[in-house]
């Protein structure tokens, strides 16, 4: 099967008419696109792991070595461990929630490997994908979840922003960030991630504004992953969603999200073309997500289990596997090791998360300025006085 | 030379091209701000000078502009953004209070957001709706701004040169009814700190403290009531967030007595956290309830009943008259 190379900008018309109708049944529709038949869809690795030719993007990926398609499992497979263990962590009370990236591996690894070193990435709140190919340590990732800080890292650190849980505002940034990369003459690009639901915000309908207008190096990736808690895709837009890039004026795609390679390869296209000043691009990965919203939500109120079931058949790391062990590009050994070493990581995250210390109660007071504020002064020395009170009448 | 004599709007473009000069990081974002120079004409021929990369047009979209200037200070600019007029900065809200104002506490103070939001602010000039609201009350709530508001050339000046160099994000509201007033203007002076209030007029029966617009107000009222053999303390307090209130402590226990004026809704408003405070500092100081004069619990109304909706001398007087009947 082999995705026409002009058909990701030139989708067919029926396309836009057939996402807006309404009164279909969405897991018929679902099911249909998420086989891959959709000529809308960049992919490059079939679910049965077949790798399939595509004119347009295969220059992108031409140099990817076995090992290197090892690595894109090796995170794949690690970023699942890890969000599983988060999951785990969260249900024994160790967090106060997460947010689980199930499904959406492909997507973030592929994308998130498509970065150089000095591009930035704004993520949502989701992207633990993303930010372990960042470099992100990824128990950093859940002092937020566990209630310790508000986001444990330093951005400038991996040039990784710290997660926005307010949906679409960090579009803004990336495009703000990337319009002060070709202020200074940099050959970076930023790459802004958000979902399905957040292309109802206007302030993504802003950015790609900006964006456009300013012809600023940035990528939007959109993960589509059909569901915004528990709102599909029918209450968000009208068409799919890589064509309203067409509306601001620069390309969008949509690609297989449970693809890696196809990921890699379309992120690579876009970020590229964003650093030698051709603009932004808006990157729409069609994916699932497998588990709930976080672990607060009940997914089994309004969605079928058939439509988990026709995904999971299409999941992104088994059709990696897939394709390794056809090309005798892994063998067991690999498999084991990779098993050793996911949980050997399970391991180590939940013994950091259940040793991760509360943070001292005048936190409250710290970097609420960087130049300070007389009221915050006054309050953190009442604070105190309050809390040695205690100390007096017990005679400490 | 040093000192010269300006108008207020004419002292924040003074500003505005000393900041450019100073720190090729600074930038102008807003709407109308280049060819234009604004509505009110505040950053006149800064694009000229300093080239469309620097003074930006942007789109008309006040989200946009706040959000990505937050992405431009991640990359290590000073954004200075102009919100046209006070009403329409609510697009904006959400990215000044949700990103602007806590990125630096999330990010462990990691990360610093050095952007100057300008707001011409305030009534009394006959503009049709949602261009003469006082919404700093909105602003001084949130955690993480710090709000100013300038009441002359001088302060206008020299309080943008300090937000400008803050690394804290400043919401700074611009008197509009005092653009055009006219003061010298010390350009070689050493200011005093940002968010410290001035003693502008000595007096001993009573303090008005007010800001931005209604300085001048209260300079009229002290005026008037020294023909009445009374001597009002006029406070400019210069800075909303936060309030100086050592300085309002110091003049109340000297006066005993205390009237906020602003333009802003008195419900909920600066003057009633000013009110509360004072009180609970000066509790045995005071001869009399702390007293506001301010707008009503109503929308802004139509131009042509701004006059009844506006503190102005009476009703600043009667405050005066009530406060000192205790």
């Amino acid at each position: 099967m082999t995705v026409e190379s002009t058909a990701a900008r030139k989708p067919r018309r029926s396309a836009g008419s057939k996402a807006g109708t309404t009164g279909t049944k969405r897991t018929t529709r679902t099911t249909k696109k998420a086989q891959g038949t959709d000529p809308e869809l960049v992919q490059l690795l079939t679910p049965e792991g077949e790798r399939v030719e595509n004119a347009e993007y295969d220059g992108y990926v031409a140099d990817i070595t076995a090992d290197e398609l090892r690595g894109l499992y090796r995170d794949m497979v690690l970023t699942r461990r890890f969000d599983a263990e988060a999951t785990s962590l969260q249900r024994q009370g160790e967090l106060g929630l997460w947010a689980s990236l199930l499904g959406q591996e492909a997507a973030q690894i592929g994308s998130g490997r498509a970065t150089r070193e000095d591009d930035y990435v704004f993520p949502t709140y989701r992207e633990h994908g993303v930010a372990w190919c960042r470099g992100v340590d990824p128990t950093n990732l859940l002092g937020m979840f566990r209630g310790v800080n508000n986001g444990g890292w330093d951005p400038n650190g991996n040039n990784f922003h710290l997660y926005t849980i307010v949906i679409g505002s960090q579009a803004l940034h990336a495009t703000g960030y990337a319009m002060g990369v070709a202020k200074d003459g940099a050959d970076s690009a930023v790459i802004a991630y958000f979902g399905d639901g957040a292309s109802s915000q206007g302030d993504v309908s802003e950015a790609f504004n900006f964006a456009a207008v300013y012809n600023a190096p940035v990528v939007f990736f959109c993960q589509n992953n059909q569901w915004a808690i528990s709102e599909s895709n029918e209450k968000q837009t009208r068409v799919p969603l890589y064509q309203r890039a067409q509306g601001f004026g620069f390309p969008g795609v949509r690609v297989d999200g449970n693809d890696v390679l196809a990921s890699l390869a379309v992120t690579r296209w876009a970020l590229e073309r964003a650093r030698r000043g051709e603009g932004p691009a808006l990157i729409e990965a069609y994916t699932y997500r497998m588990g709930a919203h976080t672990t607060s939500d009940d997914p089994s109120r309004y969605r079928h289990d058939d439509e988990r079931a026709a995904w999971e058949a299409k999941d992104p790391i088994l059709r990696l596997r897939r394709h390794l062990e056809a090309a005798n590009h892994a063998d067991e050994g690999f498999f084991g090791e990779l098993e050793a070493e996911s949980e050997a990581l399970g391991k180590r995250v939940r013994e950091v998360v259940r040793a991760m210390p509360d943070p001292d109660r005048f936190a409250i007071f710290e970097n609420v300025y960087a130049d300070g504020h007389a009221l915050v002064d006054e309050e953190r020395a009442q604070f105190a006085a309050y809390q040695a009170s205690f100390a007096d009448a017990e005679g400490v | 030379m040093a000192v010269e004599k300006m108008a207020l709007a004419k002292a924040i473009n003074e500003s505005l091209r000393h900041a450019l000069e100073a720190d090729p990081k600074v930038l102008i974002m807003g709407e109308d701000v280049g060819k234009l120079g604004g509505v009110f004409r505040v950053t006149d021929g800064l694009q000229k000078d300093f080239g469309d990369d620097r003074v930006i047009d942007t789109p008309l979209a006040e989200s946009g502009i706040v959000g990505t200037a937050i992405g431009l200070a991640l990359r290590g600019y000073r954004p200075v953004v102009e919100i046209q007029f006070d009403g329409f900065v609510f697009p904006a809200y959400d990215q000044i209070v949700t990103q602007l104002a806590k990125m630096h506490a999330r990010s462990l103070g990691k990360v610093k957001l050095p952007v100057v939001v300008r707001i011409p602010y305030g009534g009394g000039i006959g503009a049709v709706e949602h261009h003469s609201e006082s919404p700093e009350a909105l602003f001084a709530h949130v955690a993480g701004l710090k709000v100013v508001s300038p009441s002359n050339s001088s302060d206008a000046y020299w309080m943008m040169q300090q937000a400008v160099q803050s690394d804290d994000p400043v919401i700074f509201f611009e008197p509009k009814r005092r653009y055009w007033d006219k003061a010298e203007v010390d350009t070689e002076a050493i200011p005093g700190p940002l968010h410290g209030a001035r003693v502008v007029r000595e007096g001993t029966d009573l303090t008005l403290a007010a800001y931005g617009p209604m300085v001048k107000l209260c300079q009229e009222v002290a005026d008037a009531a020294a023909e009445e053999g009374r001597s009002l303390e006029v406070l400019d307090l210069r800075s909303i967030s936060p309030v100086d209130f050592d300085a309002i402590q110091s003049s109340v226990e000297k006066t005993r007595r205390l009237v906020v004026v602003h333009e802003a809704p008195v419900f909920f408003g600066s003057g009633a956290e000013i009110a509360a405070r004072i009180t609970e500092r000066c509790f045995y100081h005071l001869e009399a309830p702390v007293l506001r004069v301010g707008g009503y619990h109503a929308p802004y109304p139509p131009a042509r009943l701004e006059e009844e909706y506006l503190p102005d001398l009476d009703r600043v007087l009667d405050a005066v008259d009530r406060s000192l009947a205790y």
